[in-house]
């Protein structure tokens, strides 16, 4: 497979790499989902700014309240780091659940963010883990929330001119727990999802407090199930509870059917992932 | 002759180190000086007429040298296939379209990319016309694919027996007969055995390079079949078989669907010759699904009538099978090579029908199995739910009907004769592997938990080892390519002056391990290990004529080929052993060392020596002993070889999602007699998977419009290493007098046993429910939707 002819820079700063963006550019990290698009000639940029030789992107850091994990940090590294799995489980899992070896390998989580597949692992779990997206330009940073930064299909809230340089998730405190869970397209946890959620819960004095439940694979864009966190809310979690609020799992999202299932099918999985990604969050508090 | 004892070790793959360092050589590796590149003008209409063709942009693009339409290869004529019932395929695109992904127009140009983007620029004018894509609709022929045809259905094979129109004649009425009987239940499924894409690790590349000087060709090509593509490059382009050499190197995996002849191949023949320059096409993986043929796609109704106790008294098999667009080099016989085992391992009247049918979609042709595991799913999916209607375990019901051991030979019902059979030894063997009644036991108390477990068993009969050369009168042969050559098996063995060992075979790996297996059985025969001996293959101008590499066949045909010449080489190195010892031959034994006098343990002498001898001939004296130590034998075996065996599944169903899991995978294959059981496990795990693959994740989509929606690896999911459970395997042996080791073939039969192992399981596991039967392949929404249905 062959791409349309492209220019390819490969800044080592980031102001060089500001430099090389433009409304005909993209950014590309590990390159897992950019190159077969290009290949497949879906996706044609008339530049790729490869940041992969910028110093300093590549770290898991402890910031205080919050970790932040940088741009050219590789799933695998998202997966079995210490850090992420003690305050952002749920990233973690999706992280280990995303591809296969060797695109964990390679692949990054700001990547597979910024890109916005529909069904793509991550982007729920930064959305039930509240991370929020660091955006850089040579005119600023922007820091948006996970919440409103997945628009469309493949399309994120960054514009043109910015690079995820990295993104900062709450760190899990007392009485909090974050899961993932999904259903493959090859069964099982194999490939991209057919339904996915993550599901981030906090509780106090046996009932909880607050909840945020991300839902992805089902619709348009990954999104935050948030009539399924208000029903949580409130309640002591228990399975008839979880079970009522999964009810509400795409409230908030349109459906689409495609090969791996109806819009029937498809909605009632959301539920199931629902419910179960929240159990599970449950019982890692 | 007996069978040999020696033979059966372990021994690791010696071509792996190469392949697996990345060392080998494939076609795409090759580049010769000033090589040309090639990109294809695909259709993106399943059926339309082609107005005009613009090539002038495309021509005058940066790095092009050449852009070819119909007209230009109009004189090379259509391409050639072995078995063209009705319509053979154009070599590009003759003033209509006919599938998705139909080459229009070729691009040559300097470099991959510069074709790839000057194609982008051949402006084609098509006038859509409707296709016909669903094979239901097609075989009705409200709508014909080719206007010039009366009917989408090319041919119906018919058998119960083949050939034999009388004889079907009573099988029918005695089935009819069966159903009327007030004691008998009739239970029959309408199941779609789905279209497959084959996917080789190595997509298919062809360089082409023509040698004015000589007036020949030197092609390479990831070809199962070098021989035959010898043949029909020669025959298009007027030339005799010894002006054409065709390579085929490593080959990254074939399953059948290198087990053709491409147009381009003939393409990239042409553009060399025409241009004086190498000329080079690799397939991208997103052109495959619709330039490499498919394999499967069916219709059928499978019906069996019975006792309620499990005496089956009939039969029935109503198929439909998809043939594409255009045929290729088996297409329209695959359906056949089903019927061969169209009554499996059973001895009941059976009728088997299929039509074979077109539609505006890509060719299908052989893919892992070809035929067999069509046969196998819908015989062993009814039979089953005739277990279940009438309550008896299905084994049992199997059992039942099969034949009883046999070892010279069983006329089949469908006609065929079988060589060795041994079917309730096999599956009672499975029952003992797996613990049968504990799998049960244990499924039982699931169920009283809730848990949708199941059970699903099939048993098997395959046949392979393509041969005799008496098949040549049904097709089976490279006559239409200029080569009236049945399928035997060839080789040359010979004995270098060194003492090492060099066998020339007449098929080639794309996988199977011939450089390990043949050199066990040459070793076996001469003494001289294994280490010693080369294997080449797959090149037309070192080997004798060849078969090709397909039907399981490599180790029972050109592997028995193999054997025979290692015994006369062994015989002639202790003719001159004797001659050397001044003793008698028959008393002479080669080991590693050399050659011995039974008995006498210090009248010996080494290898050295008889090589010597035998490239120095005033050695071998008086005796009558000519020089050299080699011998090129061709086998033609008295018949095909028939393995079989049994598998049993273990799954749970996730009844919220559908989900699928696979608990446990018990088989019980029986190949005959084994060379080398550790590449026999292999071609089970990987027959296995294919076959999973089948049940539980592929299938090739066309929407209504033609258009393949599958045709990526996103929307195409293959099984990975990970998804599968941890194989058992078990064997019995039940060898064929059908060749001198008494191996049959194992490359297909996973693929074959597996795919309604899976299903069965499945549909045991939603038994409680009351669902009876669920299409492949069983995603988990389609599991889902069967468990919702059957809920009400």
């Amino acid at each position: 497979m062959y791409p349309r002819p492209f220019d390819y820079v490969a800044p080592t700063s980031l102001e060089e790499a500001f430099g090389a963006l433009g409304d005909d550019a993209k950014v590309m990290s590990g390159g897992m989902s950019l190159i077969p698009l290009m290949k497949m000639r879906l996706f044609s940029p008339g530049v790729v700014v490869d940041i992969g030789r910028i110093d300093g992107l590549d770290g898991v850091e402890d910031i205080g309240d919050h970790i932040e994990i940088g741009a050219l940090v590789r799933h695998a590294t998202t997966a079995s780091n210490e850090l992420v799995k003690a305050n952002a489980a749920a990233l973690a899992a999706a992280a280990a659940l995303t591809g296969d070896v060797q695109v964990r390998n390679r692949g990054t989580t700001c990547g597979a963010l910024a890109h916005a597949d529909v069904a793509a692992d991550q982007p729920a779990g930064a959305l039930a883990c509240g991370a929020v997206m660091i955006a850089q330009s040579s005119s600023g940073t922007r820091e948006i929330p996970a919440s409103e930064f997945f628009v469309d299909s493949l399309t994120s809230a960054l514009n043109p001119d910015e690079i995820l340089t990295s993104i900062r998730v709450p760190k899990t405190g007392p009485g909090e727990g974050s899961a993932y869970d999904k259903l493959g397209r090859r069964g099982g946890h194999s490939d991209y999802a057919v339904a996915g959620a993550a599901a981030w819960i906090k509780k106090s004095n046996g009932s909880i407090e607050d909840a945020r439940v991300g839902v992805t694979g089902v619709g348009t864009k990954p999104a935050l199930a948030t009539g399924v966190a208000e029903a949580l809310i409130g309640t002591d979690g228990s399975d008839e509870a979880v079970k009522a609020a999964s009810e509400k799992a795409v409230d908030d999202i349109t459906v689409l059917e495609d090969l791996y299932g109806s819009e029937e099918y498809k909605t009632h999985l959301a539920k199931v992932y629902v419910a179960r990604a929240v159990k599970q969050a449950l019982a890692a508090i | 002759m007996a069978t040999t004892s020696v033979l059966g070790g372990s021994i690791r793959r010696r071509e792996d180190p190469a392949l697996i360092q990345g060392m080998g050589t494939y076609v795409d590796d090759l580049a010769p000086v000033g090589t040309l590149h090639i990109g294809f003008v695909r259709s993106p209409f399943a059926r339309a007429k082609i107005n005009s063709i613009d090539t002038t942009a495309a021509a005058e693009a940066p790095g092009v040298f050449a852009v070819y339409t119909h007209e230009d290869v109009a004189h090379l004529g259509e391409l050639l296939a072995q078995v063209v019932i009705a319509k053979a395929r154009p070599l590009l695109a003759n003033g209509q379209v006919n599938h998705v992904g139909e080459a229009v127009a070729m691009v040559v140009a300097e470099s991959t990319y510069q074709a790839r983007d000057a194609a982008d620029l051949v402006d084609v004018d098509y006038e859509p016309l409707k296709p016909v894509v669903d094979l239901k609709e097609a075989a009705s022929d409200s709508q014909l694919v080719h206007d010039d045809l009366e009917s989408n259905t090319i041919i119906t094979w018919e058998a119960g027996p083949w050939g034999d129109e009388e004889g079907i004649a009573q099988t029918k009425e005695t089935i009819a007969a069966a159903k009327e009987r007030d004691d008998t239940v009739t239970v029959s499924i309408e199941a779609v055995n789905q279209r497959l894409i084959p996917v080789a690790i190595e997509p298919r590349a062809v360089l082409a390079e023509w040698m004015p000087g000589y007036s020949r060709f030197r092609v390479h090509s990831t070809t199962q079949i070098p021989h035959a593509l010898m043949g029909a490059i020669a025959k298009t382009f007027g030339l005799d078989t010894n002006q054409v050499h065709v390579i085929a190197p490593e080959v990254g995996g074939g399953f059948g669907a290198k087990l053709n002849i491409y147009n381009d191949e003939i393409l990239t023949c042409f553009a060399a010759q025409k241009l004086g320059r190498p000329v080079k096409w690799t397939e991208t993986r997103r052109e495959a699904p619709n330039s490499t043929i498919q394999g499967r796609g069916w219709v059928a109704t499978a019906t069996v009538t019975g006792t309620k106790d499990g005496e089956i008294l009939g039969y029935e098999l109503d198929a439909l099978a998809d043939m594409g667009a255009y045929e290729q080099n088996f297409t329209a016989a695959i359906p056949f090579l089903g019927l061969f085992v169209g009554s499996g391992q059973y001895k009941f009247p059976t009728h088997w029908k299929v039509d074979c049918v077109l539609t505006n979609t890509m060719t299908t042709d052989a893919y892992r199995g070809a035929g067999r595991p069509e046969a196998a799913y819908y015989i062993e999916r009814v039979i089953d739910a005739f277990a279940r209607e009438i309550g008896v375990d299905p084994v049992e019901v199997r059992k039942k009907n099969f034949f009883e051991k046999f070892d010279s030979g069983v006329t089949s019902p469908i006609g065929f004769e079988i060589d060795t059979g041994d079917y309730s030894t096999n599956l009672d063997k499975l029952v003992e592997v797996a613990d049968y009644e504990a799998l049960k036991a244990e499924r039982d108390k699931a169920r009283e938990e809730g848990r949708y477990v199941g059970i699903g068993v099939s048993a098997y009969c395959e046949v392979c080892g393509f041969a005799p050369t008496a098949l040549s009168e049904l097709g089976f042969s490279w006559s239409t390519y200029g080569l009236p050559a049945g399928f035997y098996g060839t080789s040359l063995v010979r004995v270098n002056p060194d003492v090492t060992v060099t066998v020339v075979t007449g098929t080639g790996p794309s996988g199977q391990g011939h450089q390990t297996t043949w050199s066990q059985v040459v070793s076996d025969r001469l003494g001289i290990p294994p280490e010693r001996v080369r294997v080449m293959h797959g090149d037309t101008e070192d080997s004798p004529m060849g078969i090709g590499t397909f039907g399981s066949r490599s180790l029972a045909v050109d592997g028995s080929a193999t054997f025979l010449a290692a015994e006369r080489v062994a015989d002639k190195a202790r003719d001159i052993a004797a001659h050397l010892l001044e003793a008698s031959a028959d008393d002479i034994e080669l080991d590693s060392e050399g050659g011995h006098v039974t008995g006498s343990p210090d009248s010996s002498v080494p290898w050295s020596d008889i090589a010597a001898a035998a490239y120095l001939p005033h050695r071998l004296g008086e005796s009558e002993l000519e020089g050299g130590l080699e011998s090129h034998v061709i086998f033609d075996p008295p018949n095909a070889t028939w393995p079989f065996g049994s598998h049993l599944a273990m799954v749970e169903v996730d009844p919220d999602t559908g989900n699928v899991e696979i608990l446990r995978y018990i088989t019980a294959d029986d190949c005959g007699n084994v060379i080398n059981p550790m590449i026999v496990a292999g071609q089970v795990h990987g027959g296995v998977v294919q076959g999973i693959g089948q049940a539980m994740y592929e299938e090739a989509i066309y929407d209504e419009d033609g258009n393949l929606l599958t045709g990526s690896l996103l929307d195409y999911p293959i099984p990975a290493a990970g998804d599968m459970p941890m194989f058992e395997l078990s064997r019995t042996t039940t060898p064929t007098f059908c060749n001198s080791m008494g191996a049959k073939g194992i490359g297909e039969a996973g693929t074959i046993g597996s795919a309604q192992t899976i299903v069965n399981a499945v549909v045991d596991a939603l038994a409680p429910l009351g669902v009876k039967h669920v299409d492949m392949p069983l995603r988990p929404k389609r599991v889902w939707a069967a468990i919702q249905e059957a809920r009400g």
